[in-house]
C-alpha cells in the first residue's frame, strides 16, 4: 500500500483506515527530516502551491507555508480581506485565475462548510483542505493522531475525551472520524448546548461531568469556544463555563492516572484550560504543532505523487 | 529460480569480494580515522554492514561510523512512477563535515540513485571527500557520469535484465543473479 485511495484531502471522512496509516508512516519520515541541520528535501521542486486563506490563522497556515518550503514547492498566498473578492469575486473565479497562473495544488480554508468539496468538483487541481467551517479540519485530526501514536505507539483501545464546544468545532468532527478509524474510543463532554444533535449517530457518547470524562479517558482534547461562531447564547457566562468544563492543575492532579492534555490551539488561556496546565508535563501541545508540519508535508507529498 | 536466471556471485565469491573489498578500503584509509560508511538504503545498508563487520573482523580496533541514508525525497524519477515512492528510515546520527565518507550500494546501474544519494548526503555537512563503493557493477549502462571507486564485480548485461543481490539476513544465502523481468 503506498497510494492514497483519494486525490484531495477534503475530509477524514473520504480516507481509509490504510491512507490514515499510510500518512503517518510517511509523516515519520518528514518528522526526521525537519529535525536535520539542512531541513529541506527537494521533492516537490517542480510544483506550485496556492494557499488560500478566506479566514484567519496562525498555526494552520504558517504550519502549511513551512512544510511546502521544507519540500521545496514554489508557493504563493491568498488571504480574503486583501484581495478581490471583497470586490465581489465569486470563489470559482478567483480560484480559476489563481489556477491559471500555472498552480498544482490548492491548500484552502474557507468559513463554508464544504467550500473544499464544492471547489473540488469545479476545478483542475489538488486540492487540500485546510478547514471549512465547522466542518472539518483533516490535517489538525492527523496530527492529533500521529501525535497520541508518538505518545503510546498505537491507538487502537485508546480512550479520547474531546471536550469543549463540538458543535462549532471542525476539529471535534474530523477527530472523531480520525480516532473511530484508528480504532480508538471517543466520547465527548460539555455542555449539551454545545453537543451537535446528530452525536450519537457517529458512535460517540456525551458526558456532562468533566471529572468523570477525565477519569475515562488516556487523552483529553480540549477545545476552545468558538464565540465567533455562536449567534445566541448557548452558555450563561465564560466564567461559568470554565468553573465547569475548564481544566486546571487542581483537577488534573486529583484524577486517578496521568492523563495526556492536548489542545488544537489557538488556547483561551483561563477559559477552557489554565496556563500551568498547557505548560505541564502531561501538555504536549507544542508538540502537537511541531508533528503538524510533519503531517502537512506527509499529505502534500502522497497527493503531489497523484499529479499527471 | 528461473531457467534464464545466472548466478554471477556465490557464496563463496559473494564472500571473498566483500574480503577483498575490505581490504582495498585498508589500503587507502589505513585506520579509518576521519572514514565515514553510508550505506543507501534499502539494499546498500546490508553491504555496508557487512563490509563493516568485515574490517572489524581483521582489526577490532577500527572505530568506523557507519550511517544509512534514505535518497526516497531527492530522487528525480518521483511522479513519474505509477506510485509515489516509500521510504525507508535515513539514520544519520552524525556529520560528516570534512569527513571521508565511503557511499556504499548494492548494484550500480544508472547512477541516478548514487546522485541522489550525492544530494541527500549533503544535509548533513559537506564532506572532505566522497568515493563509491559497490557490489555490482553494470557497465555501458550509465545515465550520468558517475563511476565507482570499489567494485566487487563488473557485469555486462542487456538493458532488460536485472541484477538481484541476496543476502543471507534476509534471502538466506550470499548471491547475486541476473534475471530478466517477466512482464517487460
Amino acid at each position: 500500500m503506498s497510494k492514497l485511495s483519494v486525490s484531495n484531502l477534503l475530509g477524514i471522512r473520504y480516507l481509509t483506515k490504510e491512507d490514515i496509516h499510510l500518512i503517518l508512516k510517511t509523516a515519520d519520515h518528514f518528522k526526521e527530516i525537519i529535525n536535520r541541520p539542512i531541513k529541506k528535501v527537494p521533492s516537490l521542486r517542480d510544483i506550485t502551491i496556492a494557499n488560500l486563506f478566506f479566514e484567519n490563522s496562525t498555526r494552520t497556515k504558517l504550519s502549511f507555508e513551512i512544510a511546502e518550503k521544507r519540500l521545496s514547492a514554489d508557493i504563493l498566498n491568498f488571504s480574503s480581506s486583501n484581495s478581490s473578492v471583497t470586490k465581489g469575486e465569486t470563489l470559482i473565479d478567483t480560484v480559476n485565475n489563481i489556477l491559471s497562473m500555472k498552480v498544482d495544488m490548492v491548500v484552502m480554508r474557507h468559513p463554508n462548510p464544504g467550500a473544499a468539496d464544492f471547489l473540488s468538483k469545479h476545478v483542475d487541481a489538488k486540492i487540500v483542505n485546510a478547514g471549512d467551517g465547522a466542518h472539518e479540519h483533516p490535517t489538525q485530526a492527523l496530527l492529533d493522531a500521529y501525535s497520541i501514536r508518538e505518545k503510546y505507539g498505537d491507538l487502537n483501545g485508546k480512550n479520547v475525551v474531546i471536550v469543549g464546544d463540538v458543535l462549532h468545532s471542525r476539529v471535534a468532527l474530523s477527530n472523531i472520524f480520525c480516532l473511530k478509524k484508528l480504532g480508538a474510543n471517543v466520547r465527548v463532554c460539555g455542555p449539551l448546548t454545545l453537543m451537535p444533535k446528530y452525536i450519537s449517530s457517529l458512535g460517540v457518547e456525551v458526558i456532562t461531568n468533566l471529572k468523570e470524562a477525565l477519569n475515562w479517558c488516556d487523552v483529553a482534547m480540549m477545545l476552545r469556544i468558538q464565540l465567533e461562531r455562536q449567534d445566541m447564547k448557548l452558555f450563561p457566562s465564560l466564567r461559568e463555563y470554565s468553573m465547569l468544563y475548564g481544566l486546571d492543575k487542581k483537577l488534573l492532579d486529583s484524577l486517578d492516572k496521568e492523563i495526556t492534555v492536548m489542545h488544537p490551539g489557538p488556547i483561551n488561556r483561563g477559559v477552557e484550560i489554565t496556563s500551568d496546565v498547557a505548560d505541564s508535563k502531561q501538555s504536549i501541545i507544542l508538540e502537537q504543532v511541531q508533528n503538524g508540519v510533519a503531517i502537512r508535508m506527509a499529505v502534500l507529498y502522497l497527493l503531489a505523487g497523484k499529479i499527471e | 529460480m528461473k531457467q534464464n536466471d545466472r548466478i554471477i556471485l556465490d557464496s563463496t565469491q559473494f564472500d571473498l569480494s566483500i574480503k577483498r573489498l575490505a581490504h582495498q578500503l585498508i589500503e587507502n584509509y589505513n585506520d579509518f580515522k576521519d572514514a565515514i560508511i553510508i550505506g543507501l538504503q534499502p539494499r546498500g545498508v546490508f553491504l555496508a554492514n557487512r563490509i563493516k563487520s568485515e574490517l572489524n573482523a581483521i582489526d577490532k580496533n577500527f572505530d568506523i561510523q557507519t550511517g544509512s541514508l534514505d535518497v526516497t525525497f531527492y530522487r528525480d524519477d518521483y511522479r513519474r512512477q505509477g506510485n509515489p515512492l516509500i521510504p525507508n528510515k535515513t539514520e544519520m546520527n552524525f556529520d560528516i563535515e570534512d569527513k571521508k565518507v565511503i557511499l556504499v550500494d548494492d548494484v550500480l546501474f544508472t547512477g541516478r540513485t548514487i546522485r541522489s544519494g550525492l544530494d541527500a548526503m549533503l544535509a548533513f555537512g559537506r564532506p572532505k571527500k566522497v568515493e563509491l563503493l559497490v557490489l555490482i557493477n553494470r557497465r555501458y549502462e550509465r545515465h550520468l557520469p558517475i563511476q565507482a571507486d570499489y567494485i566487487g564485480k563488473n557485469v555486462h548485461t542487456i538493458i532488460s535484465e536485472r541484477a538481484k543481490v541476496s543476502w543471507k539476513e534476509t534471502d538466506g544465502e550470499d548471491k547475486v543473479t541476473l534475471y530478466t523481468p517477466e512482464d517487460e
